[in-house]
């Protein structure tokens, strides 16, 4: 028999994401991969990566957990389904064994979750009906400035001179831009001031008690925002490995905890970055 | 997936019922405006109803035909009809899909009431802005497209405790309106009849906070979205025999349930405080998503809002001025904290969700750091949705979804 592994799907809005996971809560497959409209169909692609990365067979799965936008569209999730916040709490609670605030940036979603030192959920915030500051926002003004999404980071990186954008609304702010782009300001400085504008959208939904962990696919690819919500919260945030998994691995977790309910864990794997 | 099974709040037989003193009630409006044989006039919610009903007017209630707006969700194609003459999307959704009904000629009573072709035409518009200045606005409105009156009560806001001094004024203003109403309904006030609408008045909401009450149980017999619902009657009838023959009927079926163990919804597990006004175009939807978590919304500020514990058939003018004064959205912040905190623990609450409605700001007591405070003290977790009463526009479904699901776990974790 093969070697139990345990599986979370996190189908977001943008991406999914999968992770495959042992008993000892290790990292040992992933993948991810835009969700597009069938969410049923990609989801199985990045189950059969993951499984692939992981080197294990398919009936090894001895439990799966989606969330995420699509995780009721999973045919083969035949145990339950958990929120996103929840995932995330989940891992915040495996990874970290302190007061934590976990701020995810998602394709749509910005949440910012407080764990307490016992790793409960002490609360929970996420965005409004409105996308500034989220994934969605920076994906928009990649579009608007022909600038790959992958290129951004090291763009703002590059920056002398930010500018600043006063807008709520990711409409108004493509305006903004435009209009700086008019009055001759460098692209660098754009797109740092489009990181600005993530961040403290983020960063202005709640306080922040305790160490602050970033997670999402807009922190795993633009680094720089952490930097930058570390300077604007007055100390170095963390960017754990796997920031864009956090939701999946959660997810993972929860499917072990289905097969070991005191299964969680007091040591931190080898791997994690704790900043 | 596995399909799961949903699981669906209970139906209150009584609702038959209900609909039928509703469907009476709608009869008698349109027969009064149609046939002229009893003035209309319309009234805020929490406007003098009672001294309406006294001087003979058939009462026809603009906030409950715009919640009827919402719930058949016909208001958010009807609320740019009033932004294009000039009303704010940001104001009063009530106001707006209302006005835009009127525009538009159509309204679900025509549907729901064959026969009925239009709302109640008035012989005058009375309000009182205990609620919100929109309602005065709302009244002015019809007051020059129709050439009809209005005229109501301007009450004072953030009170603390009501004082004699508050209640002199509301009751000056109240006997101010007599008069004017005389001359329209072509009567002069019989006080017996008022002590006696007060009386009633009075008599129905002792019940209907009875009925509400019996969510103390555990299981819940009864749960918000029912509330919405059955509180019909303590809103357009109140005042009147037929409110207080249906809340007996209610109370003991309800009664029936605790008795015999029945909670509106199945296997409850965490018992939820619902602060703020109901998405009417979600009810369905929101009943449902709480009970497939096995959740009950069992008490709410709202539903509470029809209880009026002040009125005294012995002094009536004076005692409604009291009881429109004591109402929760008149009152301030502190008096607020101090009810919500007595609420969550009479109701023996696990969680409460703030509805912040878009466009009711008096509705939505989460703008001010109150669910914080409240949490704080009590320890009781707390969420906002974003949201709006009629406007669906403001609405994410997904969101709210999303945000519950992971409010409900977080209760259940945190046990």
């Amino acid at each position: 028999m093969s070697t139990p592994i345990f599986v979370g799907l996190d189908i977001g809005s943008s991406r999914t994401k999968v992770a495959v996971i042992d008993a000892g809560h290790q990292v040992l497959g992933h993948a991810v991969r835009k969700s597009g409209t069938d969410f049923s169909a990609t989801a199985a692609a990045c189950l059969e990566e993951s499984l692939e990365m992981a080197g294990s067979p398919r009936d090894g799965i001895a439990s799966a957990v989606s969330t995420g936008y699509g995780r009721a569209n999973v045919a083969f999730v035949t145990t339950q389904s958990k929120t996103e916040i929840g995932c995330l709490s989940r891992y915040g609670r495996d990874r970290f064994h302190e007061a934590i605030t976990i701020i995810d940036i998602g394709g749509q979603d910005n949440k910012v979750i407080k764990l307490d030192g016992d790793g409960r959920r002490a609360s929970f915030k996420m965005n409004r009906k409105c996308a500034a500051g989220t994934g969605a926002f920076l994906e928009e003004m990649s579009l608007r400035l022909d600038i790959a999404l992958e290129a951004m980071d090291g763009l703002a990186r590059q920056s002398t001179e930010m500018v600043k954008l006063g807008s709520y609304c990711t409409v108004f702010s493509a305006t903004e831009v435009l209009e700086n782009i008019r009055n001759g300001k460098k692209v660098p400085d754009i797109v740092k001031g489009l990181f600005y504008s993530v961040v403290k959208r983020v960063l202005e939904m709640d306080s922040h008690a305790g160490r602050v962990v970033m997670t999402g696919g807009v922190v795993a690819h633009n680094p720089y925002i952490v930097e930058m919500a570390g300077e604007m919260v007055g100390r170095p945030v963390v960017l754990p490995e796997f920031p864009q998994l956090a939701g999946a691995i959660g997810a993972a977790l929860y499917a072990l905890d289905e097969t070991d309910p005191i299964g969680i864990r007091n040591t931190i794997p080898a791997g994690e970055t704790h900043g | 997936m596995a399909e799961e099974k949903k699981t669906t709040r209970k139906k209150i037989h009584a609702a038959d019922r209900m609909n039928r003193i509703m469907a009476d009630y709608f009869y008698g409006l349109n027969e009064a405006a149609t046939t002229g044989k009893r003035k209309v006039a319309w009234c805020t919610s929490v406007g003098p109803a009672e001294l309406l009903h006294a001087l003979g007017f058939a009462v026809h209630f603009p906030e409950n035909h715009a919640a009827m707006l919402g719930a058949t969700r016909m208001s958010t194609d009807l609320i740019p009809e009033a932004n294009a003459i000039g009303y704010s999307p940001d104001i009063c959704s009530y106001l707006t899909a209302d006005i835009g009904a009127y525009l538009k000629g159509i309204t679900p009573l025509a549907k729901a009431y064959p026969g009925i072709a239009s709302v109640p035409r008035p012989d005058v518009l009375v309000y009182n802005t205990n609620q919100c200045r929109d309602v005065q606005d709302w009244m002015a409105w019809y007051s020059k497209r129709l050439g009809v009156p209005s005229i109501g009560v301007t009450s004072p806001k953030n009170v603390n405790d009501v004082t004699d001094a508050h209640i002199d004024d509301v009751t000056r203003q109240i006997e101010a309106l007599i008069p004017t109403l005389e001359g329209i309904a072509g009567v002069t006030l019989d006080m017996d009849r008022l002590r006696e609408a007060v009386a009633l008045s009075r008599e129905c909401t002792e019940l209907w906070k009875r009925v509400l009450e019996t969510a103390i149980a555990s299981p819940a017999p009864l749960t918000f979205f029912d509330g919405t619902i059955h509180m019909g009657p303590a809103v357009v009838l109140r005042g009147t025999r037929e409110a207080i023959d249906y809340y007996n009927v209610l109370l003991a079926e309800l009664e029936q349930r605790v008795t015999d163990g029945v909670g509106a919804v199945d296997g409850e597990t965490s018992r939820i405080y619902w602060e703020g006004m109901p998405v009417w175009g979600r009810l369905r939807q929101h009943s449902e998503l709480f009970a497939n978590l096995h959740s009950a919304v069992l008490a709410s500020t709202y539903c509470s809002s029809w209880i009026f514990p002040s009125f005294d058939g012995s002094d009536p003018i004076r005692s409604m001025a009291k009881a429109y004064l004591e109402l929760f959205i008149v009152r301030s912040d502190r008096y607020k904290e101090e009810y919500i905190k007595g609420m969550l623990e009479k109701f023996r609450i696990d969680g409460i969700i703030y509805h912040d409605a878009k466009t009711c700001p008096y509705n939505s007591n989460s703008r001010y750091g109150l669910p914080g405070r409240v949490e704080a003290e009590t320890g009781v977790p707390s969420l906002v949705i974003s949201g709006d009463l009629n406007d669906l526009r403001c609405v994410s479904d997904e969101q709210t979804k999303t945000n519950v699901e992971a409010f409900i776990e977080q209760i259940a974790e945190g046990r």
